[in-house]
């Protein structure tokens, strides 16, 4: 016991211990190994942690480069017709992306008409309206909504949701806003049930717990102080929320809106059981369409020449990109807020 | 009070109840699709469910059996991905919060990107698996299945280790570190130990994530109608031949994907609420 002299972690003993001078030179030597050893120790438990946390660079980049690689054939043989063709022939070999690239602009484009303002309400109906106890029970059972796998999204859309959107919603969408000026030819067409709307909808549905949660946590980071102050004022709770905490809390909430279209984006197999993968373009909303995701998932095991492979591994080059770009925003303007908060 | 100042008044008061009307809507609509996804899938997939499904292979075409095969091969490859996922993800979330002090934009660089993978669209994962080993290989596997799950749970490991790590209090390091432990020591029987709830729900949570994947295991794993003699071969699992089978247009393969989707859906949901309720309790007892 007496041999345990304290010791900075990882720093060896170079000064000569007291206990050397009474003559325990083996001691001494003993202590000095087994610092060193320790010190070697903790070199290589840091090394390994340290490549550890580069892997995860290291995987990013990797994903990028490997798919950039795969598909350089698709680029190499198309140039910029992969992007504004909307030609996918898999017999003459020619393929160009605007159809999914569209497919998967529009239908995350109206996730987000949807989720933005139902989880605004749901955010606003967490922190402000509901009494205490009902809070932590809704949250909860909102934020499942996100547990659930996509491909029950799909099953669901397909068995449940498809039927239910072409016999009671899409004919009156066609009937009633088929007509309208200038927006109608969006919204006129037969009532499949797949399509772009359908699709759009159930994307909605799946980003609403990721927006609606970090629209929560942040709206709670607003200082009582400043809502107490509004209210003191003689202000409406809606006049708090829209006046006080969603300017303080404005970057994260575009972080958070931009993170569930960063989920929409890459959304695949809900997408796939009911945007109907077909290769066409179409005004209207209500008919079949493709996205990347789902062109990718779709036709991978059926390609059959490398031209095809390269092409579908370019699409996933060009869903990656615009992925991380979104992500990208959505971590930069929720860092700020964390920021704000450190100050 | 004026007349024009009642009226505005009372507009705004009208502002404001409708609002919370609107939000008491906004969240019943959520907790409506919830309900309706739940209910659909529940009740179809407990139709389906007989002892079947555990003993007996995935049919051919129009025939009758079971998920044996699916249920091995997703358990064989979800064990895979958290045992290579796990350990690197707690190893690089260690980093980031002990021993990255001196190199804070390096650290914030692996945080970034490390959120950034956390959110990545699974399918990407699956095509760089698929082109790193799948391609050069020539054949798909169990191996890559596993490897594509990995990169899933490895974010999410390096989020909460990285998390709970910090909240483990600096006295804690400093005492151990004054009785001369090294610093690997005072990691790994300190720090671990006191955050290891929160680790292990990092863990839990990316194996709840995994097991409901499909994407990625569609150009990694494939699926395969027997069960797989090893990890060598094309796996079959859950996830995939419930896409395949829903996507059919046989009954009796539809009824199946409804079983596979009621062991799926239970599965993650029991793990993660499970999961969320052992953070919590533990979270108050540990409070001091």
């Amino acid at each position: 016991m007496a041999r345990r002299r304290p010791r900075r972690g990882g720093v060896p003993v170079v000064s000569a211990p007291p206990a050397a001078i009474g003559g325990l030179g083996v001691d001494d030597a003993r202590t000095r190994a087994r610092a060193a050893a320790e010190t070697r120790q903790d070199t290589v438990f840091r090394l390994v942690l340290a490549s550890s946390a580069t892997l995860v660079l290291v995987v990013l980049g990797a994903a990028a480069i490997s798919m950039l690689w795969g598909g350089r054939l698709a680029f190499e043989t198309f140039g910029w017709h992969f992007i504004v063709s909307d030609e996918w022939d898999a017999v003459e070999h020619r393929f160009g992306a605007f159809v999914p690239i569209y497919g998967t602009l529009v239908s995350s484009a109206i996730a987000m008409v949807i989720a933005i303002p139902v989880s605004f309400g749901i955010a606003l109906f967490l922190t402000e309206i509901a009494p205490a106890w009902m809070r932590g029970p809704v949250g909860a059972a909102i934020e499942l909504l996100a547990g659930i796998p996509s491909i029950i999204y799909g099953m669901w859309g397909l068995f449940s949701f498809v039927p239910f959107m072409a016999a009671n919603v899409l004919p009156w969408v066609d009937h009633n806003l088929g007509g309208a000026p200038w927006v109608g030819a969006l919204f006129r067409g037969p009532p499949l049930g797949i399509g772009m709307l359908t699709a759009g909808i159930v994307l909605g549905i799946m980003v609403i717990p990721f927006i609606s949660s970090v629209m929560r946590d942040v709206f709670r980071t607003v200082p009582a102080s400043l809502k107490e102050s509004a209210y003191a004022l003689g202000s409406t709770t809606w006049e708090v929320v829209w006046q006080v905490v969603l300017p303080y809390t404005r970057s994260a909430v575009v972080g958070g809106i931009f993170l569930g279209l960063g989920r929409a984006l890459g959304e695949t197999m809900a997408v796939t059981f009911v945007l109907g993968n077909a290769h066409q373009l179409s005004t209207s909303l209500l008919m079949p369409g493709n996205s990347i995701a789902a062109t990718i998932a779709n036709e991978f095991t059926e390609a059959d020449s490398d031209i095809y492979l390269s092409s579908l591994i370019a699409l996933g080059f060009l869903l990656f990109i615009v992925t991380f770009i979104v992500l990208a925003i959505a971590r930069l303007m929720l860092a700020s807020l964390a920021r704000k908060e450190g100050r | 009070m004026s007349r024009a100042t009642g009226l505005r008044y009372r507009r705004r008061r009208v502002t404001d109840v409708v609002a919370k009307v609107l939000g008491v809507a906004a969240t019943g609509f959520g907790l409506f699709w919830l309900t309706w996804i739940l209910l659909v899938t529940l009740s179809n997939g407990v139709q389906a469910l007989t002892p079947r499904i555990f003993t007996q292979d995935t049919p051919p075409p129009g025939g009758d059996g079971g998920l044996a095969n699916a249920l091995f091969g997703s358990l064989e490859m979800s064990l895979l991905g958290v045992l290579i996922g796990a350990p690197l993800g707690v190893a690089a979330g260690t980093y980031l919060a002990e021993f990255a002090e001196h190199r804070p934009a390096w650290r914030e660089t692996i945080r970034f990107v490390n959120d950034i993978l956390l959110s990545a669209p699974s399918i990407v994962l699956g095509l760089f698996v698929y082109t790193i080993a799948v391609r050069p290989v020539g054949h798909f596997s169990g191996w890559a299945g596993g490897l594509a799950l990995a990169l899933i749970v490895l974010p999410v490991v390096v989020r909460t280790t990285d998390e709970t790590l910090r909240l483990v209090p600096d006295i804690m390091r400093e005492a151990a570190l004054s009785l001369g432990i090294p610093r690997w020591k005072v990691t790994v029987q300190v720090l671990y130990r006191a955050a290891a709830p929160g680790i292990l729900t990092g863990i839990l949570l990316g194996l709840a994530r995994i097991s409901g994947e499909t994407a990625p295991l569609l150009f990694t794993a494939l699926n395969n109608q027997y069960a797989a003699t090893s990890l060598n071969a094309p796996t079959a699992s859950v996830p995939v031949v419930v896409f395949q089978f829903a996507m059919s247009p046989y009954e009796s393969w539809h009824a199946l994907a409804w079983a596979g989707a009621f062991i799926v859906t239970v599965f993650v949901l029991l793990l993660s609420v499970g999961t969320r309720a052992y953070l919590l309790r533990n979270r108050v007892d540990g409070a001091a």
